[in-house]
């Protein structure tokens, strides 16, 4: 629940979309298609209304939510010299490109990129017509949520991929989130940069003055266009970066339409067991998180409570030296169901009993939590003790050590229930209240591997 | 009061009938012994109630209901707190139509994932109006002593353990609310516990923030000494540090942020809530907690040791006399809770009522232990006979006999229009009478005279044949009670136009029934009566009692069991079963046909009136 970024072409797809609403009087040609492949392009070249693919030399770039993509060198829009790709040199590209992973860099001073940059493969990839224009054609605009009260719109004369260079050509308007429209509107035409030619100066002042309505109106949290192309009453959106509220989604379903929220380049993709703990927590009233740091970790938690978890993970790497035995980290609360509980803890005790820990050591299972405002400790715990029941025997043999404590509604039953399962199925158990401090089993855990458990 | 976020006498409105939340604040209210309780009233939109009540000890108060806020406003003027816990898609509507009335001080917001937008305006909006709202995505604000906001420090076993019903001396902010409550259990375990504390949510645009506490909470000669716990993610504590240089807080601060462990991670996990999300060095918890210390908060080295550093700082300020050893409240002992002592085992009562065939109370309903959905569909294998037998038996028949008890209900169905209990139903529903009242003033016609002749014929041939009568002997003995022998008899059919419906059954019985010794009896009696008169035949009523009853003897009843199985009513239930299916039948034809109310003709009344004889 956040600020999400989008695909370049959904933000189009967006403007196109909402378009008369916002820029009547102007004109944006909505070319742009979405593909996994040369063979998706080449297919969609046959369709009605995508007669352009063939017709115009084309651009193609990939669109997967990262930056840089000219100083990257993955933007295709010259065999031999600009304007000159066809559809078949896209086509070959894009297989090309999507063929092996590719590092992409977020940093560059000049040319030269100074991050290690991230690797992964590419599969989304947008193809449009390659717009002949000269660089002074190449306008920048872009809206921001900034704070509590004022949103900010940028504005430049001076677009393309040198504009971080340019940032002081830049001008920046404050907008209070309350403005009406006639503010609004004074606010941007008295501050349209002075070095906007004069012909260009109404028709970009109309059409900033419309962007950021849309921004504001669309939910945006960030909306970038670098360049924007302004010839006569042509609009050319050449690149775009957005980021859009996804708490607003109920609120716009009809101007969104089908929106997608792709996880980012370079990130690891979820893994099933990530994925059927999110697919459960959508379903769910409750909350159910699950992030897997590292699968071969030794320690595990299971902890209730947002603000907990993030308690238990600081501690275990500050008392444990590190984040290297940190196995997962997640969470469970909101009141979940027995059944609810039971789906998540079996699904960390499969990834955590899947091997033993290569230095033989024991593994830690820590089942964490504040005193719980209205969520029903034994009702929870019962989830837990039936997957307990279940993974008993593989839980022995990774050897598991539990550590427990917890406080809330019902919750001497349910550390009581806890500690006689675990001890009626043979598992090494410490169970503590909210007598003892949260993160305190933390380092009882560390201190009993000094003491001689493994 | 400025320096004050909640008195004693605060009273807030309660927006959505959250029943649970609101009792815990009466509870509150009854423990720290309110004058007046601190819900004046709910707003529920779609309520059709005026109130809703409520426990205050073991008494019960009432909480008036209303439509709008606008009424509670109306009605409530002193209630300057209002607790919206609309969900996220109304939160933002309630909030900025209450900031519009004016007379909220406070506003406190559950809900989580408000768009931003719509956050920040009504943020910006409260500012203006300087209305603090607390929230949203929080569980609240607490005064010990005076004021609870919904369900904040849990339940109130744990807010008496952790000293929150009464003032100490910490002033405390947090994010988290599940961690508020932990916070107050260390503060109460380590110091004396706080005398004002808020949760300020974990969204990205909060209301009010940490600073704007803070600084209230130093002007509050109650609290002695703050305690900050931060989150990876903004710039909020940086405000806190300023303030202290700019010598707007002097009292004590104890502080730490959480999230720590995110350095340890370059990008993609998000931990902990929306608002905790690092987006430059300096708010990173790390940066946050280094500055913290520079600026002289007392900052620990890590979680687990935050009790050690709150407990050095009370100890010294008791030292200096800042703070002075509390006389603990008597707290009065909280009734328990019905439905949780019940679950707790703590407390029985006998129950008034007994079931044995059915039970609603787990993951499924049962018929007789076993689970609807394994009776329900064809392919689980038992038929509507089954189901019976389950439920009006106890057992599961054999195949034959439930598949008998069909046969009954099939024959039994209907019997055309001019039956009395068909009429009734039709007049009843042609009087534009529902489904239900037109069905049962047929069902109420069945009797000893209607339909009763299945249970007649079962108990008068059964007594015959057990005290081993022969059929002329039971002929006689019926003369002498002056009594038709139920059963027999037909109004046209005879000897020599056989009721087909009583031949289907009796051949039926002769195919799957184990044994058929009442039928047999029957017979023999069947041919004393055919012999005096034509139509004096064994009828499909007294056939399908005495075959019941015959059912009842092969699947091993004792006589005792069968007769009380007549002596309840049993065979009559199959007649009603069965014959509420015509007369439904009726019913729904009558309402199909559209027929006018009835009138019956005077033509057809035989009108003797006399004049009424006066007695003097």
């Amino acid at each position: 629940m956040a600020q999400k970024p989008i695909r370049e072409y959904d933000g189009k797809r967006l403007f196109k979309e909402n378009w008369d609403k916002y820029f009547k009087g102007l004109n944006y040609p909505f070319e742009s298609v979405l593909v996994k492949s040369g063979e998706e392009l080449l297919k969609k070249a046959e369709e009605p209304g995508y007669e352009w693919l063939k017709q115009k030399p084309l651009v193609a770039k990939p669109d997967m939510l990262f930056g840089k993509r000219g100083k990257n060198d993955l933007v295709l829009f010259k065999v031999n010299k600009p304007g000159d790709v066809t559809l078949k040199d896209a086509a070959k590209w894009i297989d090309d490109k999507r063929s092996q992973k590719v590092r992409v860099y977020s940093k560059f001073e000049g040319d030269k990129p100074v991050d290690e940059g991230k690797e992964d493969y590419l599969t989304y990839f947008i193809v449009e017509p390659f717009t002949p224009h000269s660089e002074d054609e190449e306008y920048y605009i872009a809206a921001a949520s900034l704070d509590e009260n004022y949103d900010a719109l940028y504005m430049s004369a001076h677009g393309g991929m040198e504009v971080e260079e340019n940032w002081d050509k830049v001008t920046e308007v404050k907008i209070p989130i309350d403005a009406t429209d006639e503010e609004i509107e004074k606010l941007i035409k008295e501050n349209i940069p002075t070095d906007i030619p004069a012909d260009k100066k109404e028709v970009y002042a109309n059409f900033a003055v419309n962007f950021y309505k849309f921004f504001r109106d669309l939910n945006f949290a960030y909306l970038e266009i670098n360049p924007v192309v302004i010839v006569g009453n042509d609009v050319y959106l050449l690149d775009l970066v957005a980021r859009l509220d996804d708490t607003a989604g109920f609120l716009m379903k009809d101007k969104w339409g089908d929106i997608e929220f792709p996880t980012p380049f370079g990130m690891p993709e979820k893994s099933p067991e990530e994925k059927a703990i999110a697919e459960a927590d959508s379903k769910s009233g409750a909350s159910l998180k699950l992030t897997v740091l590292n699968p071969k970790g030794r320690i595990w938690t299971l902890v209730a409570g947002g603000g907990a978890s993030v308690v238990y993970a600081d501690t275990i790497a500050d008392l444990a030296g590190g984040v290297e035995d940190l196995a997962n980290y997640g969470e469970y609360s909101g009141g979940p169901t027995t059944d609810e509980t039971r789906f998540y803890t079996e699904t960390v005790l499969d990834l955590m009993t899947r091997e033993k820990d290569p230095k033989g050591r024991d593994k830690i299972l820590i089942i964490g939590g504040a005193i719980a405002n209205f969520t029903d400790v034994a009702k929870t715990f019962t989830g837990i003790i039936q997957a307990f029941e279940k993974y008993a025997d593989k839980m022995k043999d990774v050897g598991v050590r539990i550590y427990v404590r917890r406080g809330g509604p019902n919750y001497e039953k349910g550390l009581k229930d806890i500690k006689e399962a675990a001890e009626r199925l043979g598992l090494p158990i410490k169970v503590f209240g909210p007598e003892t401090h949260i993160t305190d089993i933390v380092r009882m855990a560390l201190e009993d591997d000094k003491k001689g458990a493994k | 009061m400025a320096n004050e976020l909640f008195t004693r006498d605060t009273q807030a409105i309660f927006w959505n009938n959250n029943k649970s939340a609101i009792q815990r604040m009466l509870d509150y209210d009854y423990v720290i012994q309110r004058e007046k309780p601190s819900v004046a009233a709910i707003v529920a939109p779609t309520s059709n109630n005026k109130f809703e009540k409520f426990f205050y000890g073991t008494d019960e108060v009432m909480i008036p209901i209303y439509r709008s806020t606008a009424e509670a406003v109306k009605n409530h003027p002193n209630a300057d707190v209002l607790l919206n816990f609309a969900s996220f898609r109304t939160a933002y509507d309630v909030t900025n139509e209450a900031l519009d009335m004016d007379q909220f001080r406070v506003i406190m917001i559950t809900a989580e994932g408000i768009p931003e937008r719509l956050a920040r305006l009504m943020n910006k909006k409260a500012r203006e109006k300087a209305v603090t709202i607390i929230g949203p995505a929080t569980v609240g604000a607490i005064a010990p002593g005076a004021f609870k906001v919904a369900n904040i420090g849990g339940t109130i076993e744990n807010i008496v353990k952790s000293k929150l019903h009464r003032p100490g001396s910490a002033g405390l902010v947090t994010r988290s609310g599940g961690l508020f409550n932990e916070l107050s259990n260390i503060i109460a375990l380590n110091a004396d516990g706080i005398a004002e504390g808020v949760a300020i949510g974990g969204d990205r645009f909060v209301g009010s923030t940490f600073i704007d506490h803070m600084l209230r909470m130093e002007k509050n000669p109650k609290i002695k000494y703050m305690i900050l716990l931060g989150e990876v993610g903004g710039r909020e504590e940086y405000k806190i540090i300023e303030a202290i240089k700019e010598g707007k807080i002097t009292k004590p601060v104890i502080g730490w942020c959480i999230g720590t462990i995110a350095k340890h991670f370059s990008s993609g996990v998000q931990f902990g809530h929306a608002g905790a999300s690092a987006n430059a060095e300096a708010e990173t918890a790390e940066a946050k907690n280094r500055a913290m210390k520079e600026a002289g908060i007392h900052v620990p080295d890590n979680f687990n040791d935050l009790p050690h550093v709150i407990r050095g700082v009370y100890e010294e300020l008791k030292g200096k006399g800042i703070i002075q050893d509390i006389e603990e409240p008597v707290v009065p002992p909280m009734p328990e809770d019905y439905n949780k002592a019940l679950a707790a085992g703590k407390i029985r009562k006998p129950r008034n009522f007994v079931c044995t065939i059915s039970d609603d109370r787990g993951e499924e309903a049962v018929y007789a232990g076993i689970p609807i959905s394994q009776v329900a569909t064809p392919d689980t294998g038992y038929s509507i006979g089954d189901v019976i037998s389950l439920l009006w038996f106890k057992k599961r028949y054999p195949k034959w006999a439930t598949n008998f008890i069909e046969t009954v209900i099939k024959t039994v169905a209907d019997h055309g229009p001019a039956v009395s209990g068909a009429h009734n139903a039709k007049v009843t529903a042609r009087a534009g009478k529902s489904v239900v009242e037109s069905l049962v003033t047929g069902l109420l016609t069945i009797g000893p005279r209607f339909g009763g002749a299945i249970d007649g014929a079962a108990k008068y041939f059964k007594y015959a044949h057990d005290n081993g009568m022969s059929p002329k002997e039971f002929l006689a003995y019926m003369k002498k009670q002056g009594i038709p022998i139920p059963g027999i008899g037909h109004r046209i059919k005879s000897v020599r136009n056989p009721d087909k419906r009583v031949e289907g059954l009796k051949k039926y019985a002769a195919e799957y029934f184990p044994a058929t010794p009442l039928l047999e009896y029957a017979l023999e009696v069947e041919k004393e009566t055919t012999s005096k008169k034509e139509n004096l035949i064994l009828n499909v009523d007294g056939t399908i009692g005495i075959l019941m009853v015959d059912m009842w003897r092969a699947l091993g009843y004792s006589e005792e069991e069968i007769n009380e199985f007549i002596e309840s009513g049993t065979l009559n239930a199959f007649f009603i079963l069965g014959r509420s299916i015509g007369f439904i039948g009726h019913v729904l034809d009558e309402k199909r046909l559209g027929m006018p109310m009835y009138r019956h003709p005077w033509d057809d009344i035989l009108y003797q009136v006399e004049k009424a004889e006066e007695i003097k």
